[in-house]
């Protein structure tokens, strides 16, 4: 017990030292956390359009006029011709580009139908088919007021007819910023984490202070547990400041138990940190530590299911998926922070986050030596 | 200049010198393609849904059938009431459910109308989003299936063309993608500890006592960062032209230029940090911690810049991977020339000379 408050005097004070790292570990987070949740935003408004009527009816203009009133399109070029309207979508000045033939209005009376052609450009496929799915709706809303104008329907409708309801539970207003944040939290603490202490260790061997320790008769298990333990209340700390910003700044305050969330997030924590030291016993230099922990976290992050749903990957992929760390913290915090889910509900994920701690320290007290 | 190669020498050494730093370096590109290109995608499938079934009859088991056949979904569970839908979504694994009223093919023969109520657990916006379009749309087509082709007068028919990527392959959007990123950060960060790495283990006094001039010191450690990141632009197009079948439809030349450039500014960007900070820690903080969020979030490719607030748009100028990403996708994909990105090369330009100029006006030639 002795020994271990000595190690961790020394290790608060070789953090405490350095107020450039620790001004890092608290300020960025803060930053990111206050500004990133504003970029986030897949919904898809303020579509560019260009149009090239050719008609220049009466029904073209009212077409014209709904889909500008709808408030997802901007009208950014009124083009004559076809070519002219596509040099637009090179130069990205318009998105989607509708053009109208010259005998539409026509064709639509006397013929009984007429067409109108749409250009998407697909670099981005979401953005096109969110795009061009709305516009093909309105111009549908479109079609069947025209078609009330010309026929008057029969009481009994000839049409058969489904409707559709919905309802959008736990989070009504599609505000993508209460997914987000927590999210975005999970990943700045698994950065954090990850990497102080995974450049920590090997910092010790790079700079020989580590031949100092291995002459003492402090144990392995002591010295890993010296390490990970400064680190897993600075951890905490960051997490309690999220915790803070994303009531202050977006007003999220978790529909389940605060308890819950540190629970799992302390364990996480180990298991975290423990990758981070697992990682520094590995590396001979800080480069390498911190290249090894990059090339980790980018797998993680991006396989973490912030960004796209895990469910929509093939089989192999939700595999890896399942040995990811990052991937069981953002599921928790966003079925405890959105639907209040409890304890029970997240069973089966805090036991594997355990097993993660476990295996990871272990792991790396293993396999560090106190022989060069 | 002999003086100048040997420096180029040295860091080279350094280099090769640390095998796995080496292997991660080449490996990455390779991971991040494969990644992007076959697990990330935006599509929604395989989504779980629950069915509370009110009526049982034909029309209704039919409806459910149709929509266990679609990729989309997979009926996880049949529930027998109201209270179930909260308790599964709680669960997490269930996205939505399809509610269909007692009744449903008798309201449809009598009075050709009938509702179908979709509850969805909105916690994830898109995923919701798409899952009630996707359902919709499989109910219009069920819905139609029984009208059978009865044509409507006066329809307007509407063309779609899907410019660039007929396909909609998520491809085309984030190879342009993963290249910025790859290229600003792998720079950045093997850059931006050199510096501070030889200040830290004191080789740095040995170098500052040669007569090198500093401004040489600087570039030479750029150098040999410069031609792996070329060697990882060569794999990262061979692996999208072959691997994902993304054709480069412009001029290869400007491409690889354009990248070039690219990786000058990340490396002068790494350069800057290097010299400003005291400890390799707190370098490889910055370049990881501070950069990797903001390029993934703010270069454009995962989330439309022209959706941001105001002051958000503002600082993504700032985004050096941005501009890169923009002429990536207009050279690669659209096929246009220089006549369409000068604007954007010119700003990566810009950005070259104020970070490599900051860089060598704060290389300090004493130690502390």
């Amino acid at each position: 017990m002795r020994v271990m408050r000595f190690l961790l005097q020394k290790e608060f004070r070789q953090i405490f030292r350095d107020p450039s790292i620790l001004r890092l570990i608290f300020i960025m987070p803060v930053i990111q956390l206050v500004f990133l949740p504003f970029a986030a935003d897949y919904e898809i408004r303020n579509i560019k359009l260009a149009l090239v009527d050719h008609d220049h009816s009466d029904y073209s203009r009212s077409l014209i006029n709904k889909v500008t009133a709808s408030g997802y399109f901007i009208l950014t070029d009124y083009a004559v011709s076809y070519p002219l309207a596509l040099a637009a979508i090179e130069t990205d000045k318009a998105d989607i580009i509708l053009e109208i033939p010259a005998s539409f209005e026509r064709d639509l009376v006397k013929e009984n139908e007429a067409e109108l052609s749409m250009s998407v450009n697909a670099i981005n496929g979401v953005k096109a088919g969110v795009g061009s799915a709305y516009l093909q709706r309105i111009i549908q809303d479109f079609n069947r007021e025209i078609r009330t104008e010309w026929i008057q329907f029969p009481r009994f409708d000839p049409e058969t007819n489904i409707g559709v309801t919905y309802s959008n539970w736990f989070n009504s207003s599609m505000n993508y910023k209460v997914f987000m944040v927590p999210g975005i939290l999970v990943l700045l603490l698994t950065m954090i984490g990850a990497n102080l202490t995974a450049i920590n260790i090997v910092r010790e061997k790079e700079i020989g202070t580590i031949e100092q320790i291995n002459v003492t008769p402090v144990s392995k298990f002591h010295f890993i547990l010296g390490k990970l333990i400064p680190f897993w209340i600075l951890g905490l700390l960051v997490f309690t400041l999220g915790l803070g910003i994303a009531r202050l700044f977006y007003g999220i305050i978790p529909t389940g138990s605060i308890a819950t969330l540190y629970v799992f997030a302390a364990i996480y924590l180990l298991a975290v940190l423990g990758l981070g030291l697992l990682i520094s016993t590995y590396a001979e230099n800080q480069q390498q530590a911190m290249l090894i922990s990059f090339f980790l976290m980018m797998i993680f992050i991006l396989m973490g299911g912030l960004y796209t749903s895990i469910d929509s990957m093939p089989d192999w992929a939700r595999a890896i998926t399942r040995a990811n760390p990052v991937s069981y913290f953002i599921e928790v915090i966003r079925m405890v922070v959105l639907k209040g889910s409890g304890l029970a509900d997240i069973k089966s994920q805090l036991l594997t986050i355990t097993g993660f701690a476990l295996l990871l320290n272990g792991w790396a007290v293993l396999n560090y030596h106190k022989r060069s | 200049m002999k003086q100048f190669i040997s420096f180029i020498k040295k860091e080279f050494h350094h280099i090769f010198r640390d095998k796995r730093t080496m292997f991660i370096l080449l490996f990455m590109p390779v991971v991040q393609i494969f990644i992007f290109g076959f697990a990330l995608t935006n599509e929604v499938k395989n989504s779980k849904m629950a069915v509370w079934d009110q009526s049982k009859d034909a029309a209704s088991t039919s409806l459910i059938s149709k929509l266990e056949a679609s990729r989309y979904f997979e009926v996880e569970q049949m529930i027998t009431g109201p209270g179930e839908v909260e308790k599964i979504f709680q669960k997490g694994k269930v996205k939505l459910a399809v509610v269909i009223p007692p009744h449903f093919k008798e309201d449809l023969l009598r009075f050709n109308k009938a509702q179908v109520q979709l509850i969805a657990d909105a916690s994830d916006p898109n995923v919701a989003n798409t899952l009630t379009t996707y359902t919709s749309a499989i109910i219009q087509d069920f819905q139609s299936g029984i009208t059978q082709e009865k044509k409507l007068p006066y329809t307007i028919e509407t063309r779609v063309r899907m410019l660039y990527n007929p396909e909609l392959k998520g491809a085309y959007n984030f190879v342009p993608g993963v290249m910025a990123m790859v290229l600003l950060l792998v720079c950045t960060m093997m850059t931006a500890i050199t510096i501070v790495r030889e200040r830290e283990t004191g080789t740095m006094e040995i170098m500052l006592v040669s007569p090198a001039k500093p401004f040489k010191i600087i570039i030479a450690k750029a150098v040999p960062y410069f031609l792996l990141s070329a060697v990882n632009i060569a794999i990262i197009l061979l692996l999208s032209v072959f691997v994902l079948e993304v054709p480069v439809k412009g001029s290869l030349a400007l491409l690889v230029g354009e990248s070039l450039l690219f990786t000058l500014v990340s490396l002068a960007l790494g350069l800057l940090i290097s010299t400003k900070v005291a400890t390799q820690q707190t370098a490889l903080f910055i370049s990881l911690v501070g950069l990797l969020l903001p390029t993934v979030m703010l270069s454009g490719f995962m989330f439309p810049i022209e959706n941001m607030p105001l002051p958000l748009r503002t600082v993504s100028h700032l985004v050096p991977a941005r501009w890169f990403y923009n002429i990536v996708r207009s050279v690669m994909i659209k096929g246009t020339g220089i006549e369409a990105v000068w604007k954007d090369t010119l700003i990566l330009a810009g950005m070259l000379f104020v970070f490599a100029g900051l860089a060598i006006k704060n290389f300090k030639i004493r130690m502390a």
